[in-house]
Formats: structure tokens, C-alpha cells, sequence
């Protein structure tokens, strides 16, 4: 295992997994035990915003595991980030209890709203962390499991793959936007006051979060680096260049599609449930087909099928979104679509792969 | 039972498919021995390349039969369940995986666990190792094989992915216009290699170079308009007037 790690570690890996656990450190301790009169804190609404972004990476990890390697194009990786968060809210929602505004001990304010006198099966045992864990990672597993094994033993592949999982995610938008669905609806599920017994507003609450986030990007990173080096990856990476040739070699391409599918909505569940604590809401627009769309922008910019890249990737853009949005608000979407274009014409493998030439280039040079 | 049918390799009866009220494939029958090696011939259309989708399991026959080894049904099965079987299938168009190393190419085709779970967990064993040095060595690859087989020229390509199919150590190998685009040396270079490895496996081979049919010095088959239209030794073919007629020209 360890051999297995240093040979196939390089640098570029390494120094992301420690930049990673050494943000987990460094940020919460500059937030926390900084006072907030010196230069150097970092005020608990940053702490946050960048967890959002490292959740946001994490969906881009993800998506990149499945596009970058296996070349499935999913438009609707949303659906599961969307999914692993309304697990979560669900359990926050719970945690509420009578603490709510109708003070309900288990029914949460919009059900005593809409006059419901029970709990919905749909929301049993969400009161147990455990139960919340294994939900955020099992329902995205099932729901990609079941697309993934009529999609792809049907052959959907291409364009036509990619619409089918737009449909997918707007499907679940219709859904979830209607009240008797019993997920809140239009206003989906906020308000939460405490997770695990914590109050979710507290600075040291949301230090934890950043820094779990963190680590789960640190982790799901080193899972998706070791399937893709691995021969299975190696298998995928032949599906994605010549699959019937795969086939013919007596590969069954369905099934190794499904699995890395699987694994990829199960990185992107956890990824929602990790964002929905620290932006405090989820509903239905988190399942609408642009915000998938805009992951898969994430991972092209910086650089398909690399990992490191769609994290980076993700980050960037969503730094670049939250200055746009602030200060030319209405220039944002032109800015994304701007950006799309240019990177396709002039770095098509992203700035993580375009870099990894020129450093290729420049040791080519060196050694001749 | 036939006695045509236990000695077969691969037995086809009948075999008749369509499509869009094309007939493709016309009551097309045809029997390959085990170990042997043979051609087949045509005109464009004639249903060559519908024959190999038939019995590697990409198409499935309207009606007939399609019989492996004696007694094994295919038109039941799948690609990857066929390829497991014992049939390897050579494309038209040269089809490795550029992006990876020659050696890599024959490493994914050595025959040994194909599932995804074995793929993640399981350890490659030092015989695989040793067949692909030989398979190397049969397609004279030997100095190419740290290369990236996308860098390889077209013929190398055509070695590259008759030696994965070698690696693979089918009983039938499918072989669809493998000096298509080659040189002279090479064309006579894969007569030697495709004569050499039949008698341990059976070769189907797809050409239309006639001096390449030639140098194979084995059965010949010729198809039109998706049926049998002469079978036999070349030169028996070759003199056959119809064949003059639809395919060789006068």
C-alpha cells in the first residue's frame, strides 16, 4: 500500500494533499485563535465562503473522474451534489426540533404549515447522524446505479448521454419543487440551528466544517488517484478512446461505467452535504441544469482529466464568480460564457494540463 | 449430428439479416475447421464486414444459426461475452489505444480477468509478463515498446492490434483488411505472420489485395450480395466465371 502511494505519487499530487491539510490548520487557527484586530484573521464569513469552494471542488474531483477519464460527459452531476445536500439538510432539519418557529418537537415548520399531522416516511431515522451518513452516500450510489446501468447497457454514450443526465437532473428540480413531495419545496430546507449538538452559526462550528471539507477533498482526491492509476483506470481510459475496441476485447464497458459513475455521485453527494452546512440552505435550484453546467466549466478550465485541475479549476472560477457577481453583477454570465469560449480556443487541456506541457517542454529542453 | 459441425471452429447456417429492407446477409452459410485459415473475398457490399459483426455479436442474424467450437450458440451472446469465448476481431480501420504505450495495448489484451472488481484489486501475474515479451517478439514490436501507439506508423498499428489479439489466445481470430494502406514488404511480412499462427488458432481473413489472398495458399470464400458465391482453392476461384464476373472483372 505504502509502496503503491510513493510510486504513483508525483509531486504535483503530493503537494496538493499537503496544501490541503495544511489549509485545514492554518485557516480555522488564523480564524479561531487570531484576534480579529490583527492583519492576519480571517473573519468566520470567509471561512465559510471558502469551504463552499472547496466543496465545490470536491463535485469537480468528481465530475472529472467520470468525464476526464472514462469520457462520460455528465450534465447533471448537480442532481447528486443536490441529493447528498438535501440528505443533510434533512438531518438539520431534524436537529431543529422544537426549537423551530411552531416549536414542533419532531415535525419541521413547513410541515405543521402545510397542516401535515405526521412525518413523511421519507424523513424517518434523519434524526441520526449515522443514518444521515450513510443516506447522503447511498442515495446518489442508487439513483446513479440504476441510471447508469439502463444508460449505459443500453449504449447511450455521447450527446446523448449528456441529455439524458440534463433530464435527469431537471426531472428531479420538477420534483422537488412540488410541496407534496415533502422536501420544503420552493424554499427547500433552511434555518438550521445545530449539527451534531453544535450550533451551526458558531465560528468554531464552521472552522470545523472548512477544515472537514478540506479533508474530504484531500481524501476523495487520493480515492479518485488511486482508481486512475490503477489498471481499472487504465481500463477506462481505453473505453474512453476506442470502446468498441474495449468490448471486443472482452472488457464489459457497461459495468466498469456504472462503477466509476457510481463512485463519482457518491464523491458529489458527500460534496453537497459538506456545502449545505455552511451556506445554511438548499433547495430546488441547486438540482437546475446550469449549475451542472457550470461544474463541467469548472473541470475545463482547469484541465480535464488531471483531478488537481478541476479542483483548482472549480476554485478559480467560483473566486472569480463571487468578484464578478459583487462588483459588476450583471457581467457575470457573460464573464463565464467568455471564459468557456477562451479556454476551448486557447488552452484545451485546461491551465493545469496546459502547464504540465510547458513543464514537460522545459525538461525536454534541459536534458537535450 | 453433422459431422461438418463437430469438427468446426465456426459453423454458420443460414444466416440471413436486413436492414431497412437491405439484405445484407442472404442465406449465407459457411464452415471454418478448427485451426484453419481462410479467406473471404467480395465485392463492396457483399456482406464481409456484416458476417464479422454477426458472429462477434454486434449484430444479431434475423434468422440462422451461428455455431463456435462445435456446440456454443453466439447469436445469443455479447461482444465481451464472445470475445471471452475464444474470438478475437481485428477492425477495418487499425483500432489500438494511442494514448498508451505498445506494451500497455497488449497488457489489456492478455487473455485473464476481464471484471471491473479484478481490475481494481487484483495483481498481474508474471506469465502475462512473459506473453507479451513473446507476442512482442512474433510482431517484431519489440523495440517500439515503451512508443505510444498513437506515434506508430499505420502498418505498425495493423501488427499492433493482430498481436493484441494474439495475446488474447483465441481459438478464432477475425481478421478484417489487415495490409489495407500497408507497403509491399509489410503485406508479404503479415502473410507470413497470419500463415504462421493458423493451425494453432483459425484465421478468418477479409481482403481484397488478391496477391495477398494468394500468399496465404489456403480456402478461399467468395461472398455477393450477402451468399456463398464460389469456395475453394484460389486458383479454382479465382477461374470461377461468376466470380470473373461480379468481383475480379474480365
Amino acid at each position: 500500500m505504502i509502496t503503491f502511494f510513493i510510486r504513483h505519487f508525483d509531486r504535483t499530487a503530493i503537494g496538493f494533499v499537503t496544501t490541503l491539510l495544511l489549509i485545514a490548520v492554518v485557516v480555522p487557527l488564523l480564524n479561531l485563535a487570531v484576534p480579529e484586530s490583527s492583519a492576519f484573521h480571517i473573519p468566520t464569513y470567509l471561512v465559510s465562503l471558502w469551504g463552499k469552494y472547496l466543496a465545490y471542488a470536491l463535485l469537480a474531483l468528481a465530475l472529472d473522474l467520470v468525464w476526464g477519464y472514462c469520457g462520460i460527459l455528465s450534465l447533471g452531476h448537480g442532481a447528486f451534489f443536490a441529493l447528498g445536500g438535501y440528505a443533510m439538510g434533512m438531518y438539520l432539519m431534524r436537529q431543529i426540533g422544537a426549537r423551530g418557529v411552531y416549536a414542533d418537537p419532531v415535525l419541521p415548520d413547513f410541515m405543521v404549515f402545510l397542516n401535515w399531522k405526521e412525518l413523511p416516511i421519507t424523513w424517518y431515522f434523519f434524526d441520526h447522524i449515522g443514518y444521515t451518513l450513510l443516506m447522503i452516500v447511498l442515495v446518489p450510489s442508487v439513483i446513479a446505479f440504476v441510471f447508469g446501468w439502463f444508460a449505459f447497457r443500453s449504449r447511450v454514450t455521447g450527446v446523448y448521454l449528456s441529455i439524458i443526465t440534463q433530464s435527469l437532473t431537471y426531472a428531479l428540480l420538477l420534483a422537488f419543487f412540488r410541496n407534496d413531495m415533502g422536501f420544503g419545496g420552493n424554499n427547500g430546507l433552511t434555518d438550521f440551528k445545530y449539527i451534531i449538538g453544535f450550533p451551526v452559526q458558531a465560528a468554531s462550528t464552521r472552522a470545523t466544517l472548512f477544515a472537514l471539507t478540506a479533508l474530504f477533498l484531500a481524501l476523495g482526491f487520493l480515492l479518485a488517484r488511486a482508481m486512475v492509476v490503477s489498471r481499472f483506470g487504465q481500463i477506462l481510459a481505453s473505453i474512453r478512446d476506442a470502446e468498441s475496441r474495449t468490448r471486443f476485447l472482452g472488457y464489459r464497458v457497461e459495468h466498469y461505467k456504472v462503477l466509476v459513475f457510481v463512485v463519482s455521485a457518491a464523491m458529489a453527494g458527500i460534496a453537497g452535504a459538506l456545502y449545505v452546512p455552511q451556506v445554511g440552505i438548499i433547495n430546488p435550484s441547486e438540482f437546475s441544469p446550469s449549475n451542472s453546467i457550470e461544474a463541467v466549466i469548472w473541470v475545463a478550465v482547469g484541465g480535464r482529466g488531471t483531478l488537481v485541475g478541476a479542483a483548482i479549476g472549480a476554485v478559480l472560477v467560483n473566486f472569480a464568480k463571487t468578484w464578478l457577481t459583487g462588483s459588476f453583477p450583471e457581467l457575470w454570465l457573460y464573464g463565464l460564457g467568455a471564459l468557456f469560449i477562451l479556454v476551448t480556443l486557447f488552452l484545451p487541456k485546461g491551465i493545469v494540463g496546459s502547464l504540465a506541457v510547458v513543464v514537460q517542454r522545459m525538461k525536454g529542453g534541459s536534458a537535450a | 449430428m453433422n459431422l461438418d459441425l463437430t469438427d468446426s471452429i465456426l459453423y454458420v447456417d443460414a444466416v440471413s439479416v436486413s436492414f431497412d429492407g437491405f439484405k445484407a446477409l442472404n442465406d449465407l452459410s459457411f464452415v471454418v475447421g478448427r485451426g484453419e485459415l481462410r479467406a473471404i473475398i467480395g465485392p463492396n457490399g457483399a456482406g464481409k464486414t456484416t458476417m464479422m459483426d454477426i458472429v462477434t455479436g454486434k449484430t444479431r442474424p434475423d434468422n440462422g444459426m451461428v455455431i463456435f467450437d462445435g456446440s456454443i450458440d453466439l447469436t445469443t451472446r455479447d461482444e465481451s461475452a464472445i470475445a471471452a469465448l475464444g474470438i478475437g476481431r481485428k477492425f477495418q480501420k487499425p483500432t489500438v489505444f494511442e494514448g498508451q504505450t505498445v506494451e500497455d495495448n497488449l497488457l489489456l489484451a492478455v487473455e485473464g480477468p476481464r471484471s471491473a472488481w479484478s481490475s481494481l484489486f487484483g495483481w498481474r501475474s508474471r506469465v502475462t509478463v512473459d506473453q507479451v515479451l513473446e507476442t512482442l517478439s512474433t510482431i517484431r514490436l519489440g523495440d517500439l515498446k515503451h512508443r505510444l501507439a498513437g506515434s506508430l506508423s499505420h502498418g505498425q498499428k495493423q501488427w499492433l492490434e493482430i498481436g493484441m489479439l494474439l495475446a488474447q489466445n483465441p481459438k478464432l481470430l477475425l481478421v478484417d483488411e489487415p495490409v489495407a494502406g500497408m507497403t509491399d514488404a509489410e503485406t508479404e511480412e503479415t502473410a507470413r505472420l497470419l500463415t504462421s499462427i493458423a493451425g494453432e488458432h483459425a484465421v478468418v481473413v477479409v481482403e481484397h489485395d488478391m496477391s495477398f489472398v494468394r500468399a496465404l495458399q489456403c480456402k478461399v470464400t467468395c461472398l455477393h450480395e450477402g451468399s456463398v458465391l464460389a469456395e475453394g482453392s484460389i486458383d479454382a476461384v479465382s477461374a470461377n466465371d461468376r466470380v470473373i464476373d461480379v468481383y475480379l472483372g474480365r
